[in-house]
Formats: C-alpha cells, sequence, structure tokens
C-alpha cells in the first residue's frame, strides 16, 4: 500500500509540472522584453494595440451570437426528443456528434465550397452574411459540447410531468419552453454556453479562411512577428479559459456538466 | 391539449405532426454539416467536369500527400500513446493511489482547462518553454550543460509537436479515464485479495481485462483529436511541417496543388481516418459500459 501511495505521488508531480512548467516559462517570457529586468512592458504592448481589442471584441460577439444560435437551436429540439420523438434521440445525438469526427478544416472546406459567390446561396458573398455563416459554423463546431451539456440537464428533470403541469395551467408551448424548461436547466445551458465561448474565442481555422477579423487570426499575425507579445496573448487566453471553466463548475455544481 | 396518455391513434396523428418539432434543427445539421461534408465526399470521385473518377484517389498516392498522411498518423499516434499513458497514470494515481482527497476535484478542473487550451496560444506557452531561447531550454543548458537543441531537439519538429499536443491529450484521457476506473468495485479487489491473488494477478486478470476497452477507445478518440488538429501545428511551425491539415489549409488557400478535387480527395481521406477511429471508439465504449455503470 505504501508503495502504491509513493508512485501515485510521483506519476502526479509528473502530470503536473507538464501543467505547470509551461505555464511558469510562458508567463517567465512574457516579462522579459526589456532587457535585463521583468516588466509587464508585453501586456501594456498588446493591450493597447487597437487591433487587440477590435479582433478580442469582434470575437466575444460572435461567441455571444453563437450561444444565442446555439441554445435556441439545442433546447427546443432536445426538449421535444425528449418529450414527443424519443425513437429519434439516437439519431439526433449522432448528428451532434458528427463535428468531433468531421475536422474544422474540412467543414470550412465544404462551406467555402458550398457557399461561394457563385453558388446558389452565396454566404460568403459580403462581410455580413459570412458573419452569419461562421457564427453558424461555430454553432456546429460546439454542438457536441451544447448538446450533451443541455441533454444531461434535461434528464435530471422529469420534461413530462412539468410540460403537463404547465399545459394544465393553461401555458403554450413558448411559455413552456422559457419559462419553465429553462430556468430549470439554467445551470447545463451556461456551462454549454462556456465551453462554447472557451472554443470560439481563439478559434483560428473558420476564422481565418472565411477571412474575418477575429481574434484568431490576429494571433497568428502576432505570433509570426513578435517575440514577447505572443507569449503574453497566451496567458491572457489561458485565464480566459480558465475563467469559462470557473464559471462552469461555479454553475455547475450538481455534475450535470459534460465536460467530456 | 394536455392528453399525454391518448389511444394509439390519435398518437399516431401526433406523432406525424411531432416531426415538426425538428425540422429546425434537421435543417441547419442538414445545411452547415451534412450537405457541406457530403459536396467534399461526392466530389472527391469527380473531375473538373463533374464526371466520375477515381483519378482524384489515386493521385492521393503520390509522395508528397502520402508522407503528409504518414507523418499526421505517426504524431497523432505519438501523442494519443503518450498522452494515454501519462493521462492513465495520472487518473489512477487520484482514483486509486491513495493521495488526499482534494488533489482530485484540483486535478479535475485543471483538466478541464487544459483540454481546452488549445490552438495558437499552446504554441506560443511551448515556444517559450522549449523554444531556442525558453525557459526549460536554458535552465538545461545551464544547470546541465545539456543543449538540447545541439542533440537534435526542435520544438518545430515532429516530436516538438507530439510533445505540445500532449498538453491537451493528457487531460482528455483523464477527464474520460476517470469515470472507469471509478468503476472498478472495491469488491472485486477485495474478493481476489481474498482468493490470494497479488496486486499483480489482480491488475492482470481482472483490471486491465474490464479496462482495456475503455483505453484502447479513448486512446483512438486521443488519434482524432489530434489528427484534425490544425491551429497548434501551424502556430508552431508555420506552413513548414507536412500534415495532411497544413496541406489542406494550404490548398484551400491555393497555394499548393491548383486541383480543386484532389483536396477533396484529401479531405476525404481524413474524415475516413477519424471517422474509422471515432466508430471503433465507439464500439468500445458500449464494450466497456457492460461492466462499469
Amino acid at each position: 500500500m505504501k508503495s502504491e501511495r509513493i508512485g501515485a505521488w510521483i506519476a502526479l508531480l509528473i502530470g503536473a509540472s507538464y501543467f505547470i512548467i509551461p505555464l511558469i516559462a510562458t508567463f517567465e517570457f512574457s516579462l522579459r522584453i526589456k532587457r535585463g529586468q521583468y516588466s509587464f512592458e508585453a501586456y501594456r504592448i498588446v493591450f493597447s494595440d487597437p487591433r487587440f481589442q477590435a479582433t478580442f471584441l469582434y470575437s466575444t460577439i460572435v461567441a455571444v451570437a453563437t450561444i444565442v444560435v446555439g441554445v435556441m437551436l439545442v433546447v427546443p429540439t432536445a426538449y421535444w426528443l425528449q418529450l414527443r420523438l424519443p425513437r429519434l434521440r439516437p439519431y439526433v445525438e449522432f448528428i451532434t456528434l458528427l463535428p468531433l469526427v468531421i475536422p474544422a478544416i474540412v467543414l470550412v472546406f465544404g462551406y467555402l465550397r458550398m457557399y461561394n459567390s457563385s453558388s446558389w446561396l452565396p454566404m460568403t458573398a459580403n462581410p455580413t452574411s459570412t458573419n452569419v455563416l461562421l457564427t453558424f459554423g461555430y454553432v456546429t463546431l460546439a454542438l457536441p459540447y451544447m448538446y450533451r451539456a443541455v441533454d444531461t440537464g434535461l434528464r435530471t428533470i422529469d420534461v413530462r410531468r412539468l410540460t403537463e403541469a404547465a399545459q394544465i395551467l393553461g401555458a403554450r408551448w413558448p411559455t413552456i419552453l422559457f419559462r419553465v424548461i429553462f430556468p430549470n436547466i439554467r445551470s447545463a445551458i451556461l456551462s454549454g454556453a462556456f465551453l462554447t465561448f472557451a472554443i470560439v474565442i481563439g478559434e483560428f481555422t473558420l476564422a481565418s479562411l472565411l477571412d474575418r477579423p477575429a481574434f484568431g487570426p490576429y494571433l497568428q499575425l502576432v505570433g509570426a512577428n513578435r517575440a514577447y507579445e505572443p507569449s503574453a496573448l497566451a496567458i491572457i487566453a489561458f485565464l480566459v479559459t480558465w475563467a469559462c471553466m470557473g464559471l462552469i463548475q461555479l454553475f455547475a455544481r450538481d455534475r450535470t456538466l459534460a465536460t467530456s | 391539449m394536455p392528453a399525454i396518455n391518448s389511444p394509439p391513434a390519435r398518437s399516431q396523428a401526433r406523432m406525424s405532426m411531432a416531426w415538426i418539432g425538428i425540422v429546425p434543427f434537421a435543417v441547419f445539421a442538414l445545411l452547415f454539416l451534412l450537405l457541406p461534408t457530403g459536396f467534399l465526399v461526392v466530389g472527391a470521385f469527380q473531375d473538373a467536369a463533374g464526371n466520375f473518377t477515381f483519378t482524384n484517389i489515386v493521385h492521393l498516392f503520390q509522395p508528397t500527400i502520402l508522407s503528409a498522411y504518414w507523418i499526421s498518423f505517426e504524431i497523432s499516434a505519438a501523442s494519443a500513446l503518450g498522452g494515454a499513458l501519462l493521462g492513465f497514470m495520472l487518473a489512477w494515481a487520484v482514483v486509486l493511489g491513495g493521495l488526499p482527497k482534494w488533489l482530485r476535484p484540483t486535478l479535475m478542473t485543471f483538466c478541464g482547462v487544459a483540454s481546452n487550451f488549445a490552438g495558437l496560444p499552446l504554441a506560443f506557452a511551448f515556444l517559450a518553454t522549449l523554444g531556442r531561447t525558453g525557459l526549460v531550454t536554458a535552465f538545461l543548458s545551464q544547470a546541465f550543460d545539456i543543449n538540447i537543441y545541439r542533440s537534435g531537439f526542435n520544438i518545430l519538429s515532429f516530436w516538438g509537436l507530439a510533445l505540445t499536443y500532449l498538453y491537451f491529450q493528457i487531460p482528455l484521457m483523464v477527464l474520460i479515464l476517470t469515470p472507469a476506473l471509478d468503476g472498478l468495485k472495491t469488491e472485486w479487489r477485495e474478493a481476489s485479495s481474498i482468493l490470494g491473488a497479488t496486486r499483480r494477478q489482480y491488475w492482470t486478470h481482472i483490471a486491465l481485462p474490464i479496462l482495456w476497452p475503455s483505453l484502447l477507445g479513448t486512446t483512438l478518440l486521443l488519434f482524432a483529436n489530434s489528427f484534425g488538429a490544425i491551429a497548434t501545428a501551424y502556430g508552431l511551425t508555420g506552413s513548414s511541417l507536412n500534415i495532411v491539415t497544413i496541406l489542406l489549409y494550404a490548398q484551400i488557400r491555393g497555394d499548393v496543388l491548383h486541383d480543386q478535387n484532389l483536396g477533396y480527395a484529401l479531405a476525404l481521406g481524413m474524415i475516413l481516418i477519424t471517422g474509422l477511429s471515432n466508430a471503433a471508439y465507439i464500439v468500445l465504449r458500449t464494450r466497456s459500459e457492460r461492466w462499469l455503470q
């Protein structure tokens, strides 16, 4: 038993150093911009760069739009499947898992071929429609996480009984959805939302190939041209991811969360 | 209309109306998931004029493309095996290793963060760690006089990339495997030790046979996970490393192949590989659920 515990500590030590050393190294590197002294100059440069502000804002807006569209698409679907079409659930579940199988780069290649400016639905023809396409692309990428979070949340409540109760009291479908179902699975929706935010905010492939001024392509640009600023950006990105996961933990105490 | 327990005839009629509820989802999935992918799959078997042909598939077997697939395969396999091994050790340590209780939730939260910390920022982090002027590189050369770059290591190479991918592979393994390890009942262990089995016998005859579908399945998932990745590789090496995703990226950007339909075939190959490993994952997962409920 004793030797087992020593082994466990060694495994933990190796794992922990794999997680922590790169973070320390990145942070240390981000402070080195001035010769011979540590400073937060790299962070100051990054934060005062108008392109940082613009791209970060752009990605935040797209992320919020993705969450709204994703929630409006996934919650009614998962609810309806549980209530009325339980036989179709495995098929829908399979479809929601497909974005894990189809790499993002393949997906966006398909978009570019199907929705190019000479196609039947020219979504890449102007910036606004391309923004919409980007958002829908992100909804697709986030589908496995969003659907699983919401579906797990719905399993923890009695959908049928809640619906019947609301119907007896005279509620119509929108009321049932927005005032009964949504509040009851709020923590699950928020889990899915923050996970979606973490995925979208620094995403590179879709934004870059659809040529949108998002945070991901900005990261790439800075990475290719600067020395110390990229590590400052990596620390910032890490903190954003950390904040998202922390919020999920906060809202999903009842283990309805599906980070897997 | 609260009649949930309606007679069969009425529920039949309802069933047909109930379809309408998932139409928005179906349309969305069709337009932004199934049709775009299907377009590429069909295009892989067509020439530029739209005639049916196997030429694109045959063209996949030229040396540059084959080697891109092979390097992608090797990197994914290395990072999946490494991630599986280290992730298994870590998950074992917190579930069965007798460590203090508070370590487990801490590690799980950290794994949640690290498994989502990928893409370009991860590349920057590893450049700062193991790049030519990185902290670990400098530390090794000052403290132990080991210059890892002179001994052939390069963060912009195969091993550098595999090492970087481990950062999100290990946590993913931990997250998926922990429930499986939780499913190992203490009774099995007690029973085996009462019957005189050693710890080694317990692991080789009971624990591992039960765990192997989970272990192998998750390893395949990690494999698919890194096979489709691009941003980390792009951030680390620019477009210098010849892996499939970077080749496809360059093709979409119009830099290299100048052959649309060959690009479709390239995409088809990727879907096949990630699809097969995911399908195997699902099969193995169902097997493992027999025991680990």
